[in-house]
């Protein structure tokens, strides 16, 4: 294998540990005003992403890292060329974080209700626009070579919003709503756990049907068959159904597991639909950005595949463990005085 | 204003900004885990009050450059394509380095830290502290290992067919002298920009009479590692000066704003020149100074800005070759000034705080609110300088700043991000400080030590810290 395709795995497996990490704790940021009927209970839902959120966002950095390290054109194509959908996940991304910790700090109604609808949007909209970005990389956009050499995006922000890469937004945005759901049911108790169970069947067929025409229009959007994307796509709806049957049957863990599975072979099917390319164009397979034209040196790789071979194993691990560590359930009952500010709790 | 121009401006504010946030949270790292060591070993309260009530302003802190730090991460695809696509092979290595080695660290070990008081044995609960304040300074060593090579790029070879910088030897990258006296340069900085924070937050506490059996040993310790970490930072300076002198010439130039060649060449404490810098109309100099400074010799010789440009034009093609030059000199005296009145201010109170006194006199209210900004402002005109006395060049002597923009995102795409982020991190900072001010205004509560629970399964107990 080249070190090329071994730095094209290692970055689908950033983007498939994203999605699945960050993925649930986007879903729960929308969830938190369906799940929750007071205080008590919307404090008990961010405390089940507290520890964690940081973490899992730092996905998202390594993966940005690693594409420019490893597919420097590739970075410089995709991020100056999806310039606005970028710009607005960043400000989610940054409202966001800034929301978790701040938000229980006063105990004010209205700083709350504020901090609140900006976890909803701010954990939709980046949610929603990595669909749509994926999509659009596997559907292949307008790309051209630029006087310079360098292959570049010509076509505008209008061009990203075509009807299969806003499906393919729908398919992130309900996947990651259940996949939340799943998470939040394996993680509290009482009625957000019921609430949590029922919406996620809810949305999971939503989501169920709209990754099921997704997958089919991809599958036959591709110039040539691609057996081991159909396998993949098949997967990844055998995987699905098996996550909501699990959760009907109460069986969270093995819910939680299996949406994460279907997470990764959907994102999986996504980069092998790809291989060898990173960014197809529209405009001719002589524009396409590929794992070879767009690639670092040999030596880069490889000093890069050193430190990810090294590295990766043991992020898993301790990340693996804090969540061992906060494994309990969270439940409503054990935030005291929910309504008071953490701030002004201090002061009582 | 062109799109490259609206670039510069959207990477100067937002990553100056960022580093509002950045030297705090390193400096504090490091304080609090030591707050927390002292309440492990000595079970005394009054550290446990401290470790939590600067952990409160701590994380406060480091949530906004947390978030921050994400647009770091993109913005040279997105505003600086043809930059990312020369420097990729080498540039991105540090950069993902640091992400594998050093984000996850922080952000995990942290949450571990936050969450964990009642869930980690103690020990564990201490280590985590220290993990994550490790992982900082880990993060620091790459990006400046980065931002090194910007400035005297090493271990790299050019390759004309694809018209980019590839690299050669990792090893020289990460340990290349620019790469070591900065980095000695800058985590001393942050101690002393955390010292000053705790410094001044203790003291803010003894003038209201609150909690002063814990605010005294923290002003100490405070007021100490802002004097220890200056002696660093002012031998590191030093160093790098030199280092300057040698391999960027035409910076250490302008920060003195020696336009003719010179030996024994004066450093110039004040001067009031004409608006452009060219020629001064009043100066108070330091004789032999800067030749010292950049040559360790006070008879050195230093070249001057127009013999160096005359030198670069043989070199590099005809072009400017000079930086803003009033900038570079007035950046690199307010860096050192901000420094020195800061490290006054410590050792005034340190004077008058030994043998159990305590600070007094109309100076000290004042001098101590000032003392959390004085390093900021320190640090953010050091990075002015250095970052903007480099210019023409982003990477020096390999490629210009301007040859660096995204040819694809118009100058509307980067005027209109350039205004959201500025509006965005200005409400940030208006929120962020709000709430340092009510945590100080809080001020310490009284702790207890938590009773931890480290199994799994359903459990009714009150949580330590929920969100």
């Amino acid at each position: 294998m080249s070190f090329q395709t071994a730095w094209f795995l290692l970055i689908a497996v950033l983007w498939i540990g994203y999605f699945i990490l960050e993925g649930f704790d986007f879903g729960v940021g929308m969830l938190i005003p369906f799940v929750s009927r007071n205080e008590a209970d919307r404090r008990a839902v961010l405390t089940t992403l507290g520890p964690v959120w940081d973490g899992n966002e730092v996905w998202v950095l390594v993966a940005g890292g690693a594409t420019f390290a490893a597919f420097p054109e590739w970075y410089a194509t995709l991020f100056s060329g999806f310039y606005l959908p970028l710009f607005l996940i960043l400000v989610g991304l940054i409202v966001r974080g800034v929301a978790f910790e701040y938000r229980s700090k006063y105990g004010k109604a209205q700083w709350r209700q504020r901090w609140d609808i900006a976890i909803l949007i701010s954990s939709a909209i980046p949610a929603l626009l990595w669909g749509v970005a994926f999509a659009n990389i596997v559907r292949g956009v307008p790309l051209e070579k630029s006087s310079t050499g360098s292959i570049e995006y010509v076509g505008g922000f209008f061009n990203l919003l075509n009807p299969y890469a806003l499906l393919g937004g729908v398919v992130t945005l309900t996947v990651f709503l259940t996949h939340g759901a799943h998470f939040l049911a394996l993680k509290t108790a009482g009625e957000i756990r019921d609430r949590a169970h029922a919406l996620a069947i809810k949305i999971g067929l939503v989501a169920a049907v709209a990754a099921v025409i997704f997958l089919v229009w991809s599958n036959l959007m591709l110039p040539e068959r691609n057996a081991k994307f159909a396998t993949l796509s098949i997967l990844t709806a055998l995987l699905w159904v098996a996550g909501m049957f699990a959760n009907f049957k109460v069986r969270e863990g093995y819910a939680f597991i299996f949406s994460s599975l279907a997470i990764a072979t959907f994102v999986s099917g996504l980069f092998v639909a790809l291989y060898p390319r990173v960014m197809p164009s529209s405009l001719g397979s002589q524009f396409d950005l590929t794992i070879t034209n767009a690639s670092s040196t040999d030596y880069t790789l490889k000093v890069m595949t050193i430190v990810a071979v090294v590295m990766t194993p043991l992020v898993l691990v301790y990340q693996g463990w804090t969540y061992w560590v906060f494994r309990k359930r969270v439940s409503a009952s054990q935030i005291q005085h929910p309504e008071r500010g953490i701030l002004d709790t201090l002061s009582q | 204003m062109s799109s490259l121009d609206l670039a510069r401006w959207q990477f100067a504010i937002t990553t100056v900004y960022h580093f509002l946030f950045v030297p705090i949270t390193i400096g504090m790292a490091f304080l609090v885990a030591g707050l927390q060591s002292a309440w492990y070993r000595t079970a005394k309260l009054k550290y446990l009050r401290a470790t939590k009530f600067f952990g409160r302003l701590f994380l406060i802190n480091f949530a906004i450059g947390v978030v921050t730090g994400i647009v770091q991460e993109f913005q040279f695809g997105m505003n600086w394509s043809s930059y990312s696509r020369f420097v990729g092979d080498i540039f991105g290595a540090p950069l993902a380095m640091e992400g594998l080695l050093a984000f996850f660290l922080e952000s995990t070990f942290l949450g571990l830290w936050i969450f964990g008081w009642d869930r980690l044995p103690k020990k564990l609960h201490l280590a985590s502290i220290w993990v994550a304040a490790t992982g900082t300074l880990l993060s620091a060593y790459f990006i400046l290992a980065a931002n090194s090579w910007m400035q005297h790029p090493v271990g790299y070879t050019m390759n004309l067919e694809k018209g980019r910088a590839e690299l050669t030897d990792i090893v020289a990258v990460l340990t290349q002298k620019t790469t070591l006296v900065t980095f000695f340069h800058t985590i001393p900085s942050a101690a002393f920009s955390g010292a000053a924070f705790v410094a001044g937050v203790s003291a803010w506490l003894i003038i209201k009479k609150k909690d002063i059996e814990m605010a005294r040993p923290t002003m100490k310790l405070g007021l100490i590692t802002m004097v220890i970490s200056f002696i660093f930072i002012g031998v590191s300076g030093d160093l790098t000066s030199r280092v300057m002198t040698e391999q960027q010439p035409m910076k250490m130039a302008a920060a003195e704003a020696l336009y003719n060649t010179t030996d024994s060449a004066p450093f110039s404490l004040l001067t009031i020149g004409s608006l452009d810098g060219s020629r001064s109309v009043f100066q108070i100099d330091i004789p032999s100074a800067l030749s010292f400074l950049s040559t360790g010799n006070f008879k050195g010789v230093v070249e001057g800005v127009n013999d160096l440009q005359k030198s670069y034009e043989e070199k590099y093609g005809p072009g400017n070759y000079k930086p803003n030059i009033p900038l570079a000199y007035w950046s690199f005296r307010l860096m050192m000034g901000f420094g020195f009145i800061g490290v006054f201010f410590a050792l005034l109170a340190l004077y008058q705080m030994r043998k159990g006194g305590t600070p007094h006199g109309k100076w000290f209210g004042p001098a101590m609110i000032s003392l959390p900004f004085l390093p900021l402002a320190a640090i953010s005109f050091g990075w002015i300088f250095t970052e903007t006395a480099r210019q023409p060049w982003a990477v020096f002597g390999l490629i210009k700043t301007a040859d660096g923009v995204s040819p694809v995102v118009s100058a509307g795409a980067v005027l209109f991000t350039m205004i959201v982020f500025t509006l965005l991190y200005g409400v940030l900072a208006f929120i962020e400080v709000g709430l340092i001010l009510k945590t100080i205004q809080i001020g310490p509560r009284q702790e207890i030590e938590h009773e931890v629970s480290t199994v799994g399964g359903a459990d009714d107990r009150p949580l330590v810290m929920s969100y």
